[in-house]
Parts: C-alpha cells; structure tokens; sequence
C-alpha cells in the first residue's frame, strides 16, 4: 500500500534498479537509508566503514552507479573516499551530513560531490538521485559516441586502421551496457547503425592504472606533464589518449585541492556539471566552441577535432531553425569530412600533421588577437571543454530519438548548459572587452587577408562589414573574429572534403541562414561550405541581439583567464614552434 | 474516531510525543517507510538508535572526564550524536546536542558537562516514553504502526 506511491510506472524502466553504494558508520542511517532506498526500488548496498566502500568499490568496478557517503566516519573522511571515488571509479558521490555549513558544503562540492545532502534525509531527495547518474550517463555516451561514430565510419571507409580498437571497445563492455541499456537503446536502432557505437568502454582507474599513471607524470614531471607523454610511458595498449587527458585533468585538479590553489579554478572546471541552462547563452556558446576549436587543434594536431567542433554548432542551430533535415545532413557530411581528414590514426600517427597544423592554428590565432597567442598555452584547461564537444556530436541523434521520452524536461537545455557557465564565470566588463576585441579586430585585417589569400580564397572581411552597416560594432566585430576561424576550419577541410560534401553542405547552409546570411554565403559559400556552422552562429546573433555582447569577451576574456591560472608550459612551445616558425 | 480504547490512547500518545516537542516529523518519515517487508521498522530504527548512540554517549562521557577538555574530539562526537539523533527525529536530544556543540567550539567546559546532563535527561525520558508507545502498540496490534492517525 505504502509502497504503491514510490514509483510511477513510467519510471520503471530507469531509474529503478539504480545500484547505490551507501556509506556511513552510523548503523541507524544505514537502516534508515536502505529502507528508502529500496521503496525507491534502487538496488542497495550499504557498508559502514570507508575503506570497505572502496574494497567493494575497486572489487566490483562496474557494480555501482552513484554513491551516497557521509562526511564524518572514523576510519577515512569522507571527502578522502569521495576523492578516491572520483579518480578510480568515476561515479557520482552525494554526500550526506548533519552538519550544513556552508564551507563544509562547499568542500565537498570542491571535491567533486555531486550533491550533498543534509540529515535528516528526506526520501523524496533520494528518490531524485537517479538524475546524477542520467546526466553522467548522457556525458559518456555523448562522449563515446562521437569518438566511436568517427573511428566507425573509418573503419568502414579506409578499412582496418581501427579495427583494434573497435573491437576493444566493443568486448570490454558487456559489463557495463546492462545499466546504460535503458538511455540508449531508444536511439541504438537509428544512430550509426552499429551497436557497439553505441556502448562505451569506460576507463576504470583501477589502483594499477593509476600508479602507473602517476608514475608517468612523476617521470615527465608535473610542469611538463601532457596527455600524449604520459600515455607512451605508461605503455597500456589500450589507453587513449583522451582517457589520459580527462584523467589528467582530473588528477590535476586533485593536486590542485590538495594545494590549496585558488577557488577560481575549481569553480571553473567544477561547474560544469551542475548550472540551470540559459537559453541566450546559446551564442556565447558556440562561439566558446569556435575558440577552443583553434586551440585544440593547434595542440593536437587531430583534425577530427575541429570537424566535430563545427558539428557541435550546427546540433547548437537546431534548436532555432528546427530543419531537422537540414542539420542530419550536415552532420552526415561533416563525418565523412572527418574521415578523409584524419588520415591514419587520430590518436597515434599524427606526426605529419601535428607539424603542419600547428602552424596552421597559430597562424589562425595570431591573426585573431595578439593577445590571444599567449593564451593558446593554457591547453590543458581546455582539454576538457573539447572532450565536452565531442559528446555533443550526437546529440542530433539522442534528442530526436530517444532521450525526449525519457524524464528530462528540456534535453536540449541540459546539455547546452554545462559548458556555457565557465564563460560568465570568467566574463569581465563588457564595455571594455568590445572596446579592445574591436580594436584588435581592426589590427587584423590586413593580417589576416594575407594569410586567406594564401591558403584559400578570399573571405573579404570588408565585405561583411558593408553588408552588416547598421549593425553595432560588436556585431561588426563579430564577423571580424569568426572569419579567421572560419578560414582555418576550411583550409583544413578543403583537403578533404570531397565535393558531394560539399553540396550536402550548402544545401544546409541555405536553410540555417536566410535571412541576412546570403551574401555572405555566396561569396564565399562554395569554397567554405565548412564554414556553415560559423555562420549559423551569425544567423543567431542576427536574430537575437542581446547575445551578442557576450560573444567578444568570452571569446577574448576567456582566454586570457586561463592565461592566468591555468599555464600548462608544454603545450606553450608546442605553440610556440608554430607560432615563430 | 477511533473506537478502540488502546489505538485511542496511542494515538494521543503519539501526539503528545510531537506536541511536547519529544520528536519532530523525521518521525513521521520513519513512520511512513513501515510496510508489510518491515512491520515493525520504527521500532527497529529506535532500538538500533538506542543501542548505538550510547556507545558514542560513553565515549562523550570518557572524553569529559579527562582534563583539560579535548573540544575537538568532544565537537566530533557530539556531531556523531547529533547525525544519529536526527534520524529518529530526538528534537530535544538534538537541540541539547547543538547547544553542546557551540560550547565546544567556544571552549566553554562548563557549558558541556551542563549540557550533557541535560542532554542525557531528554534521551533516557524519550527512551522511556518511546518504550511506553511501541508496548502500547504491540497490544493495539499490527494495524497501529502501519498507518498513522490521519
């Protein structure tokens, strides 16, 4: 009778069933707990000492989905546990105290709590923690699914260069499908048509693993620390090198704790995960995206990257035009652009490129901002944000197929959100910002002209600076800053783009921007169909003014905030070399 | 309303639990968790409570016997306490508890063994008072426990 209100039949296929690991020495809250839990049809695992958690934990690495611990227990704190969890297993922790102060709170945020709760515990709050392990769920699966959905296609184009690591990723996982089976399966049937694209092999930062890891940046040394070095000398064959920067990324910001560094990191990269989504961020986001997609790929060196980037804007469009025709078959071309583009093997035979491209980003940087050069160094802050991009590569797929059935009031909203907040977190004044990005924009012309009639056809930035008249200089600038950008995603994808793609391309380029995007897209719309989700972008800023003032200092402030706290000096001469060249 | 003499007076009981400010509605909350799987879960939940929470009582009680005071460690078991006192809904276990608590941190001695007199007063009168209740209801029978007065 009791039990009837707990869980709508509509629900029952997620959330119940969720696997919780519950921690604390307190057997009274143990009892309590499990009992909720279980009218919440969770599957309970309860356990009243921390090191014993973690035994459970490393011995059934894919046996849980979140974990609930209290803060105070005898025999390890609670945010040691918590930390533990978030290097080795990546699982959601919630962490629970009768204590609410504020910094207590907030420690445990630092640490990478995804909640915290405050005893007494309601029941209607644990009925809600499935959401932690949704949103984590909709990361990784984003996240795998563009990887994979690119190594797939070149499986099948080019044939066998990642047949090894197909396979991998599909027989690792059997484990790990049973949980994620509910999210994905409303959007297998339709995504890339090939099941295993669909499943993830998560990384389990096993104690070895993690030794090894740590052994490696010891080796390297921290300053000099990057993902590609540490994965040659841990030598684990079946390691990516994103696995390797997202953990780095982890472990750094765990050192960082430990050293007490400023909050403003933390924040920085910690928010991601939990701000209510704005809608007019829209814009600052993708404009965020245009931003990394030059500093990734002068780090890398991996062209997919910055193909995916592109995509991202043009899932990011869909929302306004809605042409759902239109953006499935930028997405489809953009792939296959990809595929030619990364020739052999994205993660390892890069050395041809790496050169070539380096030169080609900072060329592209420079040009933007002087200023911007010296913030290309702060890669690793940004590696997470490009790692973030690739996940949104499918979202055309799960918003359209799948996930509007599932509980999530507004998908589309949600997955925007994470990765607009670094940027308010960071803006500055916006009278200021325009007033130097403007001037910089000026300085960049000549620059910049040079360097299109180089390497592709001429953009004209005057052209569209005549062609926008009564719009404001931010606006104005606006165009300035996204065509060096822009050249820089066509110079690459020119090389590859086979010429059926670029028909697909335009065709959609012609419905995202009617209205002021025309001349523009004619002068320049057949050589850079590429370009289409920069324009997209433009179109948005038309339509919706208020953005607009964003754009220039996220685009500017940004940078130049990592420049200050988040140097990574490895990465600056790799820049560098480019640069000066 | 209710015609039986035994479920009336536990009713009242159990009112009267809430009204002198004994318990407060994480009561309630444990109440509700009491199906036909655990018929008699509150009443596990307080004797489990009653079992563990004098362990750490002892421990607070050791503690203020050596001198000069160890605030710190007393601070942390009495936030122990106090985490354990909220889940059977003890508000005025709990509110001696906080109060115990700001006597630690503003090294206050007296303030604590004052408070912990206090403090061990409200639990052994709950205690009793909460023993009566469930005595009563095991004779009202099983229907008591699962649904709460209305």
């Amino acid at each position: 009778m009791v039990e009837s209100g707990f869980s709508s039949p509509r629900h029952d296929a997620f959330p119940a069933g969720l696997r919780v690991l519950v921690v604390d020495d307190d057997p009274t809250w143990l009892k309590i707990l499990e009992k909720m839990l279980k009218k919440c049809s969770y599957e309970v695992t309860t356990c009243g000492l921390a090191r014993e958690a973690l035994t459970l934990l490393r011995e059934r690495k894919d046996g849980y989905d979140i974990v609930i611990s209290d803060v105070n227990m005898p025999d390890m704190d609670g945010f040691k546990l918590l930390e533990h969890v978030g290097l080795e297993m990546d699982l959601p922790v919630i962490m629970m105290s009768v204590d609410g102060e504020t910094s207590r709170v907030m420690k445990g945020v630092q640490h990478g709590a995804c909640d915290y709760l405050l005893k007494p515990i309601r029941m209607k709050e644990l009925r809600n923690i499935w959401q932690h392990v949704f949103r984590k769920k909709i990361h990784e699966v984003r996240d795998i699914e563009s990887l994979e959905g690119i190594e797939h296609y070149h499986m099948t184009r080019s044939g066998s260069d990642m047949v090894d690591d197909g396979h991998l990723l599909g027989g690792e996982d059997t484990t790990s499908v049973r949980k994620r089976k509910d999210a994905e399966s409303k959007h297998d049937d339709k995504d890339l048509n090939d099941p295993s694209s669909t499943k993830k092999a998560r990384v389990v930062w096993t104690v070895d693993l993690h030794q090894k890891f740590v052994k490696a940046v010891n080796q390297i040394g921290f300053d000099k620390v990057g993902p590609k070095k540490i994965l040659d000398l841990m030598n684990v064959p079946w390691l990516t090198r994103e696995n390797v920067a997202s953990h780095l990324q982890k472990y750094r910001l765990y050192l960082s704790r430990l050293q007490k560094e400023s909050d403003t990191k933390n924040s920085f990269v910690g928010m991601k995960n939990m701000d209510p989504p704005t809608k007019d961020s829209t814009t600052g986001f993708g404009l965020h995206n245009t931003v990394n997609m030059i500093k990734d790929d002068s780090s890398n060196g991996s062209y997919s990257f910055s193909v995916k980037n592109s995509i991202v804007q043009n899932v990011d469009i869909k929302g306004y035009e809605g042409d759902r025709k239109g953006m499935t078959s930028v997405a489809g071309a953009n792939s296959k652009g990809a595929l030619s583009i990364d020739i052999p093997n994205p993660r390892k035979a890069k050395s041809s490129q790496i050169s070539f491209d380096h030169s080609l980003a900072s060329v592209d940087s420079g040009v933007n901002f002087p200023s911007f050069n010296s913030s290309n160094p702060d890669q690793y802050s940004w590696r997470e944000i490009p790692e973030i991009q690739f996940k949104q590569e499918c979202e055309p797929l799960p918003l359209e197929n799948g996930f509007g059935q599932l509980p999530l009031p507004v998908p589309q909203h949600h997955i925007q959100t994470d990765y607009i907040k670094p940027a308010p977190s960071i803006s500055s004044a916006p009278s200021i910002t325009e007033k130097e990005a403007t001037s910089s924009s000026i300085e960049v012309k000549p620059l910049y002209e040079e360097y299109r009639s180089n390497h592709v056809k001429q953009l004209s930035p005057t052209e569209a600076v005549d062609f926008l008249p009564d719009q404001s200089k931010s606006q104005t600038l606006n165009n300035q800053v996204f065509e060096p950008i822009s050249a820089t995603t066509s110079t690459m994808r020119s090389q590859g783009i086979s010429l059926n793609c670029l028909a697909d391309l335009e065709f959609a380029q012609r419905n995202l921007n009617e209205d002021l995007q025309i001349c523009w897209l004619q002068a320049q719309g057949d050589c850079y169909a590429t370009n289409n989700g920069l324009q997209d972008l433009q179109g948005i800023e038309y339509n919706d003014p208020a953005p607009i003032y964003e754009i220039p200092f996220h685009l500017y402030d940004a940078p130049r905030f990592d420049h200050e706290h988040l140097f990574d000096p490895t990465e600056y001469s790799a820049i560098d070399q480019g640069l000066f060249a | 309303m209710e015609r039986n003499p035994i479920r009336r007076q536990l009713a009242n009981m159990r009112q009267s639990l809430f009204d002198q400010g004994y318990l407060d509605e994480q009561f309630i909350q444990l109440e509700e968790l009491q199906d036909d799987a655990n018929p008699n879960f509150v009443e596990e939940v307080v004797t489990l409570y009653y079992r563990d929470s004098g362990r750490i009582l002892l421990n607070i009680e050791q503690a203020l016997e050596r001198k000069p005071f160890d605030f710190h460690k007393l601070d942390g078991y009495m936030h122990q306490f106090k985490g354990s006192s909220s889940s059977i809904g003890a508000k005025k276990v709990k509110a001696e508890s906080t109060l115990f608590r700001e006597y630690c941190k503003s090294g206050n001695g007296e303030g604590c063994m004052r408070t912990f007199q206090q403090l061990k007063r409200e639990y052994a009168t709950l205690r009793k008072k909460l023993e009566a209740y469930f005595q009563l209801a095991r004779q009202a029978g099983p229907m008591e426990t699962a649904c709460r007065p209305k």
